[in-house]
């Protein structure tokens, strides 16, 4: 039939599939030896974790830096809110309803933003972000700009805790954990799979091409304006669905913590620089990184911001591929691999 | 196949192009030439869309594109190569033709495979389909634009100095591939300061100077004119 195909797997890759395999059968059954710290932890890691994945996939695969992805994560969180508190929906089910708020208002954000360009383009989505804060904390239902807490009863009755305290034999607070924990878990894995999923399929490598040379890409027939708007529908999504997972985890929201730039834009992309820019591995590393560091120095207060700040600049400056980039380039080895190597069968020509 | 009715394009004060008319009927293979900033590659990027036209009028086949965004002009078969080598640095060759064949013709990139490995046997870069196209060397580069342009499968092939900076080897090896393109009906305009290499292969040529068109016809004629010969050989006559 063909005189050649293509072939995107290499070794290091199908050994990462059996380690990631694994990983995730331990982190399913880990509830039953972990104890609830570790669980918050690993919550924690997961959540930033698809954070940082949505956000590199706009910036560092889209070309789209985007300042404001905290807009997203408010609105999810603040979705997941309105609609336990006045909807009486189950929690689980709102975080659903978050992901569909946030790609909801991501339209007409997108309307906004892609008249914009580069530098433009990040502040404006800052901006966006912003209005979006000052505009929630009108909200009188949802506790105005003091914030609110999820009613206890709706926490209580929410669905599987029940089970998973039955079976675990701990109390309904330690049974919200491990529900959140495993969320979190199904969460990650699935952001992580859809993404690399998109990478390898035709708009995929549309999105490289336009990343590359937006005006070649154009001259061979590629719509650079539709591709960079499907990744940014795609991340309003996913971290729409992040922010309500958090807050629901959290339990307690104010319009401040929510829209929280800090927390939300500029951690991420720490750990994307560090990890590595435009590769999935990458946020995995940096998000790893992020946690120790956090972990050793947070009770030093402004000390630990300084230090994150000195280590950002050292690592733009030394390995602006990031840690995960120095690696890749000693060793050659890629765990999510995207190229399509063209595989000719008889003799090469 | 190709017509231009009056395109004019200005930046600011400078008209880059001043009521320019020509028609290229289908299998031709039209030169252009003109000192720098003549306005050649204003004349492509007015072709495929990549600037918009002040006034004038486009036609591709009998229908009015002079609106009509890049990458429709792309799928409707016009395929260009840029002056200055712009390849998917971080792609590889094969992926830089394979993106090219499947969004410039509207197919799946297994559909594609087998004529993007014919593309890379017609250019001679079959060795070559796996380096990512920021390493390669600058004939590979031309080549790679020439292979790009040819994957999106075009009806007219807009070349803008293709064989610039090549040694003369290295020319009439590309000037061959160009031939044999051509021969499969494929018609052509070719902007290119190597004279020779353009007139072994063009049947026409068209000398732009300040905007304007200053010449159409026959290779052997339109060197012979005296306006040509001043303007753009710089000679005295």
């Amino acid at each position: 039939m063909g005189v050649g195909h293509i072939k995107v797997g290499t070794a290091s890759s199908r050994f990462a599939a059996w380690i990631a395999s694994g990983f995730i059968l331990v982190a399913i059954f880990l509830p039953f030896v972990a104890g609830r710290s570790l669980l918050q932890d690993l919550f924690f890691i997961f959540s930033m974790l698809v954070l940082t994945q949505w956000w590199n996939l706009l910036a560092g695969y889209g070309g789209l830096v985007s300042v404001g992805q905290q807009a997203f994560v408010g609105i999810g969180a603040y979705a997941m809110f309105g609609s336990v508190i006045l909807g009486n929906v189950d929690p689980v089910v709102s975080i659903l309803i978050a992901g569909f708020a946030a790609f909801v208002l991501s339209v007409p954000t997108a309307f906004l933003a892609f008249r914009l360009h580069g530098a433009y383009f990040a502040i404006g989505t800052w901006v966006i972000a912003e209005v979006m804060r000052l505009g929630v904390a009108q909200w009188k239902a949802v506790g105005g700009g003091t914030g609110t807490s999820l009613p206890r009863s709706a926490t209580r009755d929410m669905w599987f805790v029940d089970g998973i305290s039955v079976l675990f034999d701990v109390k309904t607070s330690a049974a919200r954990d491990i529900l959140a924990y495993w969320l979190s878990l199904f969460l990650m894995v699935t952001t992580i799979a859809v993404i690399y999923w998109f990478l390898r399929t035709r708009r995929g490598l549309a999105l490289f091409a336009v990343r590359d040379n937006s005006q070649a890409a154009q001259s061979v027939g590629i719509n650079d304006f539709i591709s960079k708007l499907i990744v940014y529908f795609m991340a309003a999504f996913g971290t729409g669905l992040a922010g309500g997972l958090i807050y629901l985890q959290k339990a307690r929201i104010s319009p401040d913590s929510a829209f929280s730039v800090l927390d939300w834009t500029a951690y991420v992309i720490f750990i994307v620089v560090i990890g590595g820019i435009g590769t999935l591995e990458g946020p995995i590393v940096g998000v790893l990184v992020f946690f120790l560091l956090q972990s050793l120095l947070s009770d030093f207060g402004s000390w630990y911001l300084m230090t994150l700040g000195v280590i950002g600049i050292a690592v733009m400056l030394f390995a602006p591929k990031g840690l995960w980039g120095l690696f890749t380039e000693r060793t050659g080895m890629e765990l999510f691999p995207t190229r399509r190597q063209l595989v000719i069968p008889e003799k090469e020509t | 196949m190709l017509k231009l009715v009056k395109m004019c394009k200005s930046f600011g004060a400078v008209c880059v192009a001043d009521e320019i008319s020509f028609e290229v009927s289908k299998g031709q293979a039209l030169g252009v030439i003109g000192p720098n900033g003549a306005g050649k590659s204003t004349l492509f990027n007015l072709i495929t869309g990549n600037l918009p036209p002040d006034r004038g009028y486009i036609g591709f086949e009998e229908q009015d594109i002079t609106r009509l965004p890049p990458m429709k002009r792309v799928r409707m078969g016009i395929g260009r190569s840029f002056q200055i080598p712009q390849p998917f640095h971080r792609m590889t060759v094969f992926e830089n033709l394979m993106v090219a064949a499947a969004f410039g013709r509207g197919l799946s990139e297994a559909e594609v495979i087998d004529d993007c490995v014919s593309i890379l046997e017609q250019t001679e870069m079959v060795p070559r389909a796996n380096v990512l196209a920021g390493q390669l060397s600058l004939l590979e580069r031309k080549r790679l634009e020439l292979a790009r342009a040819l994957a999106t499968e075009p009806k007219l092939l807009l070349l803008d100095e293709i064989a610039g900076g090549l040694t003369e080897g290295e020319c009439q090896k590309l000037i061959a591939t160009i031939r044999g393109i051509h021969r499969t009906g494929v018609t052509i305009v070719w902007i290119e300061h190597v004279l020779h290499a353009l007139t072994s292969v063009v049947d026409r040529l068209l000398v732009l100077d300040f905007g304007r068109v200053i010449g159409i016809g026959d290779p052997m004629s339109i060197m012979a004119s005296k306006e040509v010969k001043e303007i753009y050989l710089g000679i005295d006559v």
